[in-house]
């Protein structure tokens, strides 16, 4: 995983709320066993007509948002289905960080594990951000993880982010390996509920 | 000290704290589709790691497969999804690890599966890369969708790194009216808290309106409620959900039951415990919805017009949707009639629908048809002859899958096209490019059917007092 330290680039304004998976990563794109060849999928229905052809009113299809490496969203960002290729999908075409006043659950927890910066910030700060962003000459930014710190046109951001999160972005660090580490804990668990709820550990097999 | 259901469940499966927003949460049962599990096993061999429990997990092939008859794994005509079900095949058997393949007279949707065979216990933690595992909360049961990354972990840990919710309380009180169903409820709550309403928030429902729902009802309820942002969704166990279980082959030993009982007493709230938010909601104010957007909180009564626009989000669903603003809704022509998914399409479901349909026939230039939950709720129905109701009245009835509910297999609505569903989702593209979904209860579906437009199946039912 690419640790996420300080990311400059350019922010894109998509402030449309409840864009959902199935937009950020239509179906099309789900039928495969690896997470590679993603990019194309990414928003597909709005950068491409059915015939292929890019649609020039899409945001990202626009110079200079073509290059965005932020994308400055809307409410409730990222919900619906549980396809963690939509996160896979964003950071192939180069996001790294998802900036909103809300972002769903399950969208939230696969940003962190694919070290793609989940920010949430107050709709009056998204909307400070969002004024930036439309312009093409005030759209870059400037993202400053341990600092947690936005700086963009004439303003400096502050943003809070669990430390723990913070620490594994920061490092680009293993989750499974960290969790593995407290193996005799769960080992320990596994005992005590083994005594005070056995019938969960004699279940009928098939 | 006072707790919630939700507190309760989290407190029991903390093997860990790792700070004040986040525990290593036990995981007691995982299940696993063929379409978000793939890379999270490559993950794990990648890394040389080993499952640490296979007998926690269970696999169901349900998203991409055909729902027409197939004799073997060669006649599905797309090769990706042909892959991904040969995959999971093969990880389930390197791993031990039971899977219900598409053969298997079990095969089924995963929250359609789980539940029928007792897989889901009160008390319990249940995970699956799948938004819509929130249905086992109708169980008692502290169950949520993850992403692949998660199942590698669960997979690798038995454990997650879990976020720890606020809980809301959501209490529904009074009798149903004549024609509203557990659909409508939580069509009306999506509407009510919006679709990230619900967002941070494990929701618990109760009130006299829920206890007296069905326990499928109750998973309709529990399903959608995702719907509203909702990580998880809960109803406390009752007798109903105890009696549910009895003799499914896998719920707990007759041996284990009367301790597992006392237990599963004890999962309720205190009478004290503080919710972080309270909503409240009256029966009697629900009619049957329908949605005229593309997010499931854009629903109004059948009864009125498209509202008027208050949003930009507004305008395009709208526009995507081929609607105006004062438009009555039964004044709208439907091309296509889905009955399915893990939201509808249990045994009571088919029986309802069938019910609309007995004895009458779908309007011209309908495509209509059932993809029953699973392959038991299709069994349980032609016992009952309604798969013959089914055809008779003109809709296709095949076989088991999440087939049009997210369009992954052949069953696709086409661009333009209108399609009444009872599905959970009208995203934009959700159930095929350009389509053009109308969300509400598998009877008012039939009636839509019926009638060629959306309509107000009170009508239908009035018609036949
Ligand atoms: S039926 Fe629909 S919502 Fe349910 S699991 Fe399948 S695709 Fe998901």
């Amino acid at each position: 995983m690419t640790p996420f330290t300080t990311v400059t680039g350019i922010a894109a304004p998509l402030p449309t709320p409840n864009i959902d998976t199935d937009v950020i990563m239509p179906k099309q794109f789900l039928k495969r066993i690896d997470r590679e060849g993603l990019a194309i999928g990414a928003f597909h229905d709005l950068r491409f007509d059915a015939t292929g052809v890019e649609r020039p009113e899409f945001i990202l299809n626009q110079h200079p948002y073509r290059a965005a490496k932020f994308l400055i969203c809307g409410d409730n960002f990222g919900c619906g289905s549980s396809r963690e290729y939509a996160v896979w999908g964003l950071l192939q075409i180069g996001i790294r960080a998802i900036i909103a006043p809300s972002i769903a659950g399950i969208f939230f927890g696969n940003c962190e594990k694919n070290g793609l910066l989940a920010i949430t910030l107050p709709k009056s700060d998204v909307a400070l951000l969002l004024s930036r962003a439309v312009g093409r000459d005030t759209c870059t930014m400037e993202i400053n993880l341990k600092a947690e710190m936005i700086k963009a046109d004439g303003l400096a951001m502050p943003f809070k982010i669990n430390q723990n999160r913070k620490q594994l972005l920061l490092a680009g660090a293993d989750h499974i390996q960290r969790t593995l580490d407290m193996s005799p804990q769960i080992q320990t668990y596994e005992k005590d509920q083994h005594r005070t709820r056995p019938w969960f550990w004699n279940r009928p097999s098939a | 000290m006072s707790l919630t259901l939700y507190e309760k469940l989290v407190h029991q499966h903390v093997v860990a704290e790792i700070d004040a927003e986040h525990v290593l949460l036990y995981v007691d049962f995982h299940i696993m589709n063929e379409y978000t599990s793939p890379q999270a096993f490559a993950g794990l061999h990648a890394a040389g790691r080993s499952v640490r429990r296979p007998e926690a997990h269970l696999a169901v092939v349900d998203h991409v497969n055909p729902t027409r008859p197939i004799r073997s794994l060669h006649e599905i005509a797309d090769a990706g999804g042909r892959l991904q079900i040969e995959t999971l095949t093969q990880n389930c058997s390197r791993h031990g690890i039971q899977l219900f393949d598409l053969f298997d007279p079990r095969q089924g949707i995963e929250h359609v599966v789980v539940p029928e065979n007792g897989f889901a216990w009160p008390g319990m933690v249940i995970a699956c890369g799948d938004s819509h595992t929130t249905t086992y909360g109708a169980f008692g049961a502290l169950a949520f969708g993850i992403g692949t990354s998660e199942i590698e972990h669960i997979l690798a840990t038995q454990t997650l790194v879990y976020k720890t919710l606020k809980p809301m309380l959501v209490e529904v009180d009074g009798v149903l009216p004549f024609g509203v169903t557990a659909k409508d409820i939580v069509m009306a709550f999506v509407a009510d808290v919006g679709a990230a309403g619900a967002s941070g928030y494990a929701v618990e429902f109760t009130g006299t309106t829920v206890s007296a729902l069905s326990v499928e009802a109750r998973m309709t309820l529990c399903n959608m409620a995702v719907e509203a942002g909702a990580r998880a969704a809960l109803i406390a166990p009752d007798r109903r959900v105890f009696d549910y279980l009895a003799d499914r082959p896998h719920a707990p030993k007759p041996e284990d039951l009367e301790v597992a009982k006392a237990h599963w007493r004890s999962l309720q709230s205190d009478p004290d415990a503080q919710f972080a938010r309270i909503v409240q909601l009256n029966a009697a104010d629900i009619a049957p919805l329908v949605t005229w957007g593309t997010s499931p909180d854009q629903s109004v009564p059948i009864t009125s017009a498209i509202p008027e626009p208050v949003s930009e989000a507004d305008e395009r669903a709208l526009a995507y949707m081929g609607l105006s603003a004062g438009q009555n809704l039964t004044d709208i022509r439907i091309d296509r009639a889905f009955i399915g998914s893990c939201t509808n399409a249990r045994i009571e479901d088919l029986r309802k629908a069938a019910r609309i349909l007995d004895g009458r026939r779908i309007a011209d230039g309908v495509t209509a048809i059932v993809v029953p939950g699973s392959k038991q709720v299709r069994r349980a129905a032609e016992a009952e002859g309604l798969d013959q109701i089914f055809r008779q009245a003109g809709f296709e009835w095949r076989g088991s899958g999440c087939s049009m509910c997210l369009a992954m297999n052949d069953d696709v609505a086409l661009d333009g096209e209108r399609c009444a569903s009872s599905t959970n989702r009208n995203f934009e593209g959700r159930q095929g490019r350009g389509a053009r979904t109308h969300l509400m209860s598998p009877e008012m579906v039939a009636a839509a059917a019926l009638i060629g437009k959306l309509s107000d199946v009170r009508e239908i039912m009035e018609a036949a007092l």
